[in-house]
């Protein structure tokens, strides 16, 4: 079992002509992907690779009956404009992979979306993986094994860093969801952790955070008072200057918040383990477990 | 990115924000000219550097004629300004701003700043002006007033008057208020912010009665959306910039330098914090956080080898690659090509994983390089810790 998406998941992909769109593509329907549609305004009624390209959403939704979206539209060509034409459309759940999304735009962007069912993930992240049954993103598939640990970070190659510690160790992923490293994201850790709590076939989380915010620690409280599955964290930036974006637009330490230090106490008072180092990521979980 | 306060009054006195009349000088002559121009009873000269604090470091000072603004403008000029922002090494004032000093009966603070919470503009204002607003909220956040901005909406006046009547501005002065938070806004929102402050914002008296004027200003831009700025990406001054940073910024890749000695070379902005706190976790201390980003080619990693040994500090380079959509066997052929292109010196400890990794390793062994390959992330910092320390 699995949260978001699974076997029966029709996609259509945001910017399939551009390169990046394209070649994901490719490797998504490698791994098993129903990828139905891709849209590229102006370019409707031809195709990439035998999949069909519609000028809209709307119209790849009507034609293709996809339920969720995954963005490969470049900043500069407004993919802040594509999460909320996939909204209209009736996408269920938009997975947007650009990085580099002003952050105005994105707050415009989450107004639109605040009276729509429509789930955004993203921006600026990896993608959602279910491992043996959809692939949707940037990911490398065959570090991931079917299993039952959820993963939720707000980083790229650290969870897959992450992935592959728990993949060498015997266990697999339930579901793998990247949130996004940028200051405005559609889906925070709370809203995944719920899905993971409720979803039968998880059994503990694993959960990847970093400087900036207080994601984490409105985390924390959360898992303490809603979470009977066991949570299992690591906190990238400890060595982070204040002041600097460590890569991530969500990533800075301002004000004298968002320090890895605050995040980690915040976390153990609520009852999860931290891991110390990045290599021991896989062995805390195991221990916990 | 960020910008001097005299910029970045200029661009809200653009916006309708009332500012005090004042220019900036590079030299002394041109500071006693401005303050000529100004012709007012008294003056203040203020050190223009990309730091708060200044007033505590004596780069900020009143004067009563145009010679003495020139006095304090040579001074000023020239001078390694300390302030609690700088570090101890402080940053040297190339540029002062020479503006007519106010009258002030009372300093606000007036800020606005994107809530990550709620992805909402949020103006936040406190009758605490003029100091440090972080231990404000640190110590009195009842002392913090906002107010939260729908972005369909925008600031409506009502709002804006909301906030000054809470923070006990003068009646007469509130539509005023209330229109240089808007001008704020409409700043924050037209230049794409990420940061605005007003601090002090004061409540002035004057020949005829009361006015509020921004007396210092801060304004950081969101760096995502200065393609679309091209008149406020012009206002960058390289020099309160690291060079390195400036250079890495222009190539694509993400750099920040950092006071240790072990160059880091990483992929991914996650994973890159993650091996700075792993070199630390085994007692090394990282020079530099460096994500070469997803599509690491020979042309990157050349790049951000240069960048690394810029460095004259750096003593041991740690590379850690995970291989994901991007091969090992690819990124292994990039690192001997790049290091034939550099002359690298310092020992330089290699862990890759991924896609086809014992195939990099092997292109690595073969090389005839003279690298630490690493098995694994404590390893890789291990190896690198121990190549400084021997």
């Amino acid at each position: 079992m699995s949260i978001l998406v699974n076997q029966d998941t029709r996609v259509v992909v945001q910017g399939i002509t551009g390169r990046s769109g394209r070649f994901h593509t490719q490797q998504c329907v490698e791994y098993g992907t129903k990828i139905v549609a891709g849209v590229t305004p102006g370019r409707g009624g031809s195709d990439v690779d035998g999949i069909p390209v519609y000028d809209t959403v709307s119209q790849a939704v009507t034609q293709t009956g996809a339920d969720v979206s995954v963005i490969f539209v470049p900043a500069r060509f407004n993919a802040a404009d594509s999460i909320m034409e996939a909204a209209d459309a009736g996408i269920r759940l938009v997975i947007c992979i650009t990085e580099g999304i002003p952050a105005l735009d994105m707050v415009k962007a989450k107004r639109y979306l605040e009276d729509k069912p429509t789930r955004l993930v993203g921006p600026n992240c990896p993608g959602v993986i279910t491992p043996g049954e959809c692939k949707i993103g940037i990911m490398p598939g065959y570090i991931h094994r079917p299993g039952k640990i959820g993963i939720v970070s707000r980083s790229g190659t650290l969870t897959y860093e992450a992935v592959d510690q728990v993949t060498k160790l015997g266990m697999g992923q339930s579901t793998c969801v990247g949130i996004g490293g940028d200051p405005v994201i559609g889906t925070n850790f709370v809203d995944v952790l719920a899905l993971f709590e409720a979803d039968a076939d998880t059994e503990a989380v694993l959960m990847i955070g970093e400087i900036g915010g207080t994601a984490e620690e409105t985390a924390a409280q959360f898992v303490k008072e809603n979470m009977t599955k066991p949570v299992v964290s690591f906190i990238a930036g400890q060595t982070a200057p204040p002041g600097k974006r460590m890569g991530h637009a969500g990533a800075i330490i301002s004000g004298g918040h968002g320090t890895a230090a605050e995040k980690i106490e915040a976390l153990e008072a609520a009852g999860i383990a931290v891991a110390e180092s990045p290599a021991t990521i896989g062995e805390t979980l195991v221990r916990r477990l | 990115m960020n910008v001097h306060e005299y910029q970045a009054k200029q661009i809200l006195e653009a916006h309708g924000v009332n500012v005090q009349r004042g220019e900036v000088a590079a030299t002394s002559d041109e500071a006693e000219a401005i303050a000529r121009q100004l012709d007012c009873q008294l003056y203040i000269v203020k050190a223009q550097i990309h730091a708060g604090g200044r007033g505590k470091g004596g780069g900020v000072k009143l004067a009563r004629s145009p010679e003495a603004v020139r006095e304090h403008a040579d001074a000023i000029l020239g001078m390694q300004l300390v302030t609690p922002q700088t570090g101890p090494e402080g940053k040297l004032v190339r540029k002062v701003l020479v503006a007519e000093a106010s009258d002030i009966e009372r300093e606000l603070y007036l800020g606005m700043v994107i809530d990550r919470t709620d992805s909402r503009l949020v103006l936040m204002g406190s009758e605490e002006g003029g100091v440090d607003i972080e231990e404000v909220a640190a110590t009195r956040p009842e002392k913090i007033l906002k107010q939260t901005i729908d972005p369909a909406i925008g600031l409506p006046p009502f709002q804006a008057r909301e906030l000054a009547f809470d923070l006990n501005i003068p009646r007469e002065l509130v539509n005023k208020a209330a229109n240089l938070m808007i001008g704020l806004y409409n700043a924050f929102v037209d230049s794409d912010c990420s940061l605005a402050e007003i601090n002090p914002l004061a409540i002035t008296k004057t020949d005829d009665g009361q006015d509020i004027v921004a007396l210092d200003a801060k304004l950081n831009f969101d760096d995502n959306a200065l393609w679309e700025h091209e008149e406020i990406g012009a206002m960058r001054d390289p020099n309160e910039e690291d060079a390195r940073e400036l250079e890495a910024g222009e190539s694509g890749l993400s750099y920040i330098s950092l006071d240790g000695n072990i160059g880091c070379m990483v992929n991914g902005a996650g994973l890159a914090m993650a091996t700075m706190d792993l070199i630390q976790l085994h007692g090394g201390e990282p020079a530099n956080f460096l994500d070469v980003g997803g599509g690491a080619t020979t042309e990157t990693v050349t790049h951000a080898f240069r960048l690394i040994l810029a460095d004259e500090k750096v003593q041991a380079v740690l590379v850690n690659i995970f291989g994901g959509i991007m091969q090992c066997d690819v990124i292994a052929n990039g690192i001997i090509e790049a290091v034939k292109q550099v002359d690298l010196t310092v020992p330089l400890v290699v862990r890759l994983e991924g896609t086809n990794v014992e195939l990099g390793k092997q292109i690595l062994a073969d090389s005839g390089l003279n690298l630490i390959a690493a098995d694994g992330l404590s390893e890789a910092a291990q190896k690198a810790v121990q190549a400084v320390a021997s």
